[in-house]
């Protein structure tokens, strides 16, 4: 109940106006001189203590990402990035914290601000956080208490330390370095990011939650989340983003990447709110993720939900790679886009193997002078007999100056999978609204409550203290989408 | 009190009502009667404050606040509540979370203090029995899937916990049986008292069998060409509207 209450207090907060996160916070950076070359790597992997088959294996990518262009696929539109006029590296100069007492007061200020307290007594009860500042994590939550049943919850600079044997094997095993432009980008100079392992048959006792927070100026954040699964584990994870207002752009090019063994299930939550620029498209996070889910065991479970109301331009598609036999995923999407934001994101299923199903489930929102595209892949290859997907689009269009675009693409090498794909687009209609405010609700209550019943099949899948959040952040980020 | 004088509205640019003149004092209940087209259904709308309607002259004043400058929102919160002629669907949305969320935003407005959950739970279930209708009807979509009686019910359900100071209820007993036109009538019958009023717009006698009305009016033409008390329902019902317009 506390943490309920919690949250709602947040939220209260977070719904008296538009982008409450945009503050900076003043602490004493570490940076990497600006420009991306090897010796950049080098750096990273210095800074980091890294040994020598991870520098090895950023260095490859590095060349691989020197080999490709970016993506030109995408409905999205900006000016080329000037990948030699960001920084990165980005620290707290302090030395790394060993327990929160020594954590910098200002950071922990900061995240009481953002309302993720780190203070474990003070904590949502029941969420592990792991926080990530810029490039590096600066407090990991609850992890003595997980310890005791064996799951480990770290960053991945220390997992590299702690845990090498677990980091070398998975490591790329689903999103390979040179997979994409993005992801070659990430895998050269990825700095920190989560790490999850969960032993065979425990359910992980809590939520797992990592808060990324990109505060330092002309700095890429480029994270790395691996999450393992044993046979019979389960896990629910969260990550919440947030960066200051800027009038320039800032790079995030994230991975993630989940492996769930045999009758495992991993349930992968995301409230993305990056700073998605002023109204007129000043300013904003671009933000170029792969996340991508290897159900790897027979009757494996993968499930992507999100809620991406924020950032300038979203590039993202997570994806399952359905190996195991009976396998399934699934990926429930709300994507809102206002002012001049810009989405392209959606799902790829790939069916490898026999009786293995998919679900998607996407809700695409568009106001203001936004594009909001919905991208997705549904592929049967000739071994996944009796596969079998539904896909659901939807798309709301809120005024008449915004964009909703649905692209799905199915390709079917096997005769016995059944393959389905409803795609809907609608308008909030004038009648809808005048009966909300008729019964005392304003305008912008009305269109978020009607936006929250048009997302309530996504909703229904986060976490419920987050679906409250999510919830409130729809409001909000239609603010001055109406009248 | 609502004093509506010398009304006049138009609908791209279609005049539709001529000049209203009604007074309906705290404690009433007026019924407006009158054929099709006569203006009735734009009566309430433009009284509830819904868009694309003109209003080209006249006034109305509620407890002596300009109704017409206000937003729709504004005049819930003053105590006006429209029961629809054709409820609208709100999908994905949960009643009981809907109505909820309008009775806080008029407390909100009338600086009351917001319900919680659990006392908002209470008053509905409360209301939900004493207006005989089936419990999951706060667990359902906003009318989605409502048989239109069921839509009725929901408007009266509403009306019980919003609890306004004026209700006009535009043809509520279209299309009801007779069960469901007693629970309708029961559900205005309860609010009745000294701080409720109520325009009640039907074509029908059998509705004010049921709601007995303190006055009668019959809007044809875009005005009021008679009023009197509920003996002239009756009339009505005899003799229909014919030549009334002529009036």
């Amino acid at each position: 109940m506390a943490a309920i209450t919690e949250t709602r207090e947040t939220i209260d907060r977070l719904a008296e106006s538009g982008y409450q996160y945009g503050f900076e916070t003043a602490i004493d950076m570490d940076f990497a001189p600006k420009g991306l070359n090897e010796d950049i790597v080098r750096l990273i992997s210095a800074k980091k203590q890294e040994p020598e088959w991870l520098l090895e294996w950023r260095l490859k990518a590095y060349r691989a990402w020197l080999t490709m262009a970016d993506p030109a696929w995408a409905r999205i539109v900006h000016p080329r990035i000037d990948y030699q006029d960001l920084h990165y590296y980005a620290a707290p100069r302090a030395p790394a914290p060993k327990s929160l007492d020594e954590v910098d007061p200002a950071l922990l200020e900061m995240y009481e601000k953002l309302g993720i307290p780190l203070n474990e007594r003070a904590s949502l009860a029941g969420v592990a956080v792991d926080a990530v500042f810029d490039s590096v994590s600066v407090a990991t939550t609850f992890r003595d208490s997980l310890a005791k049943v064996g799951v480990i919850f770290c960053s991945i600079s220390e997992a590299v330390r702690e845990h090498p044997e677990l980091v070398r094997k998975y490591l790329g095993s689903v999103v390979p370095a040179g997979d994409n432009y993005y992801a070659a980008l990430n895998s050269a100079v990825f700095s920190d990011g989560s790490f999850v392992y969960i032993p065979q048959g425990v359910r992980c006792p809590m939520e797992l939650s990592t808060y990324f927070r990109i505060n330092a100026r002309n700095t890429g954040q480029f994270e790395r989340t691996l999450i393992i699964a044993e046979a019979g584990a389960s896990v629910s994870y969260l990550e919440g983003c947030t960066a200051p207002m800027r009038d320039e752009n800032q790079l995030h090019a994230a991975v993630v990447e989940l492996v769930a063994h045999d009758e495992a299930s991993i349930k992968y939550s995301t409230v993305q709110n990056w700073y998605p620029g002023d109204a007129d498209g000043k300013g904003g996070i671009y933000n170029f993720v792969t996340k991508r889910g290897a159900c790897r065991g027979a009757k494996s479970k993968i499930s992507w939900t999100q809620v991406e109301t924020g950032s300038a331009i979203t590039w993202k598609y997570p994806s399952c790679i359905l190996q195991g036999e009976g396998s399934s995923g699934s990926f429930y999407s709300v994507a809102l886009t206002n002012h001049r934001q810009q989405a392209d994101t959606g799902t790829k299923m790939i069916h490898l193997a026999p009786n293995t199903t998919s679900t998607i489930v996407s809700k695409g929102i568009s106001a203001g002078h936004s594009n909001n595209t919905y991208r997705g892949l549904v592929r049967i290859m000739p071994k996944a007999r009796h596969a079998r997907n539904f896909t659901q689009c939807d798309s709301l269009l809120i005024g008449d100056q915004c964009g909703a675009h649905t692209v799905p693409y199915i390709e079917c090498r096997n005769q016995s999978a059944k393959v389905e794909h409803e795609a809907t687009t609608s308008k909030i209609a004038d009648d809808q609204l005048f009966y909300c405010r008729s019964r005392g609700l304003s305008e912008e209550d009305s269109v978020g409550l009607l936006v929250n019943g048009f997302c309530r099949e996504v909703l229904k899948e986060l976490p419920m203290e987050f679906a409250v959040e999510a919830q409130k952040l729809l409001a909000v980020s239609l603010e001055g989408s109406v009248g | 009190m609502l004093e509506i004088k010398g009304l006049t509205a138009t609908i791209e640019d279609k005049i539709i009502l001529k000049g209203i003149d009604l007074v309906v004092p705290d404690g009433e209940i007026h019924a407006i009667m009158g054929p099709n087209g006569a203006g009735k259904s734009t009566l309430s709308y433009v009284l509830s404050g819904r868009d694309g309607y003109e209003v080209t002259g006249g006034s109305v004043l509620f407890d002596g606040q300009d109704l017409l400058a206000m937003e729709p929102e504004a005049r819930a919160a003053a105590g006006v509540f429209l029961a629809f002629q054709y409820p609208v669907e709100l999908p994905g949305v949960g009643n009981a979370n809907f109505i909820r969320t309008a009775v806080n935003a008029v407390r909100k407005a009338r600086g009351e203090p917001e319900m919680d959950t659990v006392a908002f739970l209470k008053e509905a279930r409360a209301a939900i029995k004493r207006l005989s209708m089936p419990e999951d009807m706060l667990k359902r979509n906003v009318n989605v899937g409502f048989s239109g009686g069921e839509k009725k019910r929901n408007e009266i359900l509403q009306m019980a916990l919003l609890q306004p100071r004026l209700a006009l209820l535009d043809e509520t007993d279209s299309g009801l049986d007779i069960d469901a036109l007693r629970i309708v009538a029961d559900g205005v019958n309860a609010a009745r008292g000294p701080n409720f009023s109520a325009l009640v717009i039907t074509h029908y006698q059998r509705l004010l069998d049921h709601i007995v009305p303190d006055r009668v009016h019959v809007l044809a033409g875009g005005r009021i060409v008679r009023s009197g008390g509920p003996e002239l329902a009756l009339e009505l019902e005899a003799h229909g509207y014919a030549g009334l317009e002529a009036a």
